[in-house]
């Protein structure tokens, strides 16, 4: 049986760790490659490293990190944040990325999600959608970090990427994102329902239930935090016997 | 020392499976150099041999094609010679007759059978069953037990991410299965071959136990 994927995901600077809370007070805190190590351990189903380097000098720190991590990591990892070509693609499959994130790059060019999946596969490729809700039953994709927006519906959006060849559908709420009060599960729930792949969900999470809460009433098959497991709140393990508890089928680790 | 050659044509994350197979040989002593080469004189000299790949089945099959004499020092080695030989993932389909994944391409033909789209059945509330297979599904064994497969049980987890799957025409050909909304093929092999569609590079422990039972196997 399929189990539901736990995805730690660390935001990455310069090489190293920062949790941004709504994107901003950022507070760095480690080597991205111990914290890796840490979440291999602990039984995590995937990490996602999300690169949020801003300097073009920088922009080569996450390929030392994702080459670093999977010396020592033998489980999935997902990189984001930057991916604009076919060459940054190949670039982070070769350091060891098993899959990129596509987010900014994917709402200026389209064509680039269909290139990059015809090129190395569905199974690589992730759009990442942030979405904010602007009207009562309207959820439109933002990006740079919520400040952009993009007049693009969600729902719409989403499919259209599927369809274009996306794997998967990182989904953000940009409203719940750092708010620790849950996961947007309409919104989570509209766009699981509306694609054929995977559809991860993200921001908000703030306890447990939560994390259940994503698949059971979001419909989504992974589900992604950051600080909860990050700051030592919870633990992989906790996260996935309160979500097996919920009769949801969970991967014991290692 | 011996070598295993990893073949690097153009296709993924070669450095995962080299540095898994370096901490799978450390970990049993198993002495051999983790090669990763394209290099088809290397190949045709290799003690053992390694076919990773990840995107598409035609790319795949054309990045090797791509690389002048591969295919020819692939065959020699593994069909001819009969050195043990791992596929992975898209390695691990190319093994079959054809892949149909956008075009219809020619595999080697090792294990009879086609590779095509899965079309799971849908979930128990209706809902479709999502496509790719993304995550750790549950090994089911089957009879006899393969040495590749020794110290992995029924319910062992193995990471999947594929839209594609290989179907064996002949039953003892398919050495492990998955259940995913119907069986999808884990694990073919026969003779010196074996190939898994999960990535055992990435599936932690479980995945170390086979690459490091794969330095040792002789078949």
């Amino acid at each position: 049986m399929l189990t539901i994927r736990v995805i730690p995901c660390l935001d990455v600077k310069d090489g190293r760790v920062v949790k941004g809370v709504n994107f901003v007070d950022l507070v760095d805190a480690g080597d991205p490659v111990e914290q890796a190590k840490v979440y291999d351990a602990a039984g995590a189903d995937e990490l996602c490293f999300l690169d949020i380097t801003a300097s073009h000098e920088n922009r080569d720190t996450i390929f030392d990190v994702v080459a670093r991590t999977a010396e020592s990591c033998f489980m999935p990892l997902t990189v984001g944040g930057g991916v604009r070509k076919v060459e940054d693609i190949r670039k982070l499959l070769l350091a060891g990325a098993d899959k990129v994130s596509i987010n900014t790059a994917a709402v200026k060019n389209p064509d680039f999600v269909r290139a990059a999946a015809r090129k190395f596969g569905s199974q690589c490729i992730t759009v990442a959608v942030d979405a904010k809700q602007v009207a009562a039953d309207r959820f439109e994709v933002f990006t740079h970090g919520g400040r952009v927006a993009t007049g693009l519906d969600a729902v719409a959006w989403s499919r259209r990427m599927a369809g274009y060849g996306a794997g998967e559908i990182l989904l953000t709420s940009m409203d719940r994102d750092g708010t620790k009060s849950g996961f947007d599960l309409p919104l989570t729930r509209a766009i699981a329902d509306a694609v054929p792949v995977p559809v991860i969900a993200s921001g908000g999470v703030g306890t447990l239930d939560h994390l259940a809460d994503g698949v059971i009433e979001g419909h989504a098959s992974a589900v992604l935090a950051a600080s909860i497991f990050h700051f030592g709140i919870y633990s992989i393990a906790e996260a996935k016997a309160a979500m097996a508890a919920r009769g949801l089928p969970m991967r014991e680790g290692r | 020392m011996g070598v295993t050659a990893i073949i690097d044509y153009g296709s993924g994350n070669l450095r995962s499976a080299a540095k898994a197979f370096e901490r799978a040989a450390a970990e049993t002593g198993a002495v051999t150099e983790i090669r990763v080469t394209d290099d088809p004189t290397v190949v045709a000299g290799a003690d053992r041999v390694v076919l990773p790949g990840v995107g598409a089945f035609a790319d795949c099959r054309a990045g090797l094609d791509a690389v002048g004499g591969m295919r020819e020092a692939l065959f020699r080695r593994v069909d001819e010679d009969g050195v043990p030989f791992l596929g992975i993932c898209v390695g691990m389909q190319l093994m079959a007759d054809a892949g149909h994944e956008h075009v219809v391409t020619e595999g080697f033909g090792w294990i009879p059978g086609v590779v095509e789209r899965i079309e799971p059945a849908p979930e128990a509330d209706g809902r479709p069953r999502k496509v790719p297979h993304m995550g750790w599904n549950t090994l089911i064994l089957n009879a006899p037990p393969h040495p590749v497969l020794a110290g992995i049980n029924d319910g062992d987890h193995a990471y999947f991410v594929h839209s594609y799957a290989l179907r064996p025409a002949r039953t003892e050909h398919r050495l492990a299965q998955v259940d995913y909304g119907g069986p999808i093929t884990a694990i073919v092999g026969r003779d010196n071959m074996i190939g898994t569609q999960f990535h055992p590079e990435k599936s932690q422990a479980t995945g170390l136990r086979l690459l490091a039972n794969f330095l040792s196997w002789t078949p």
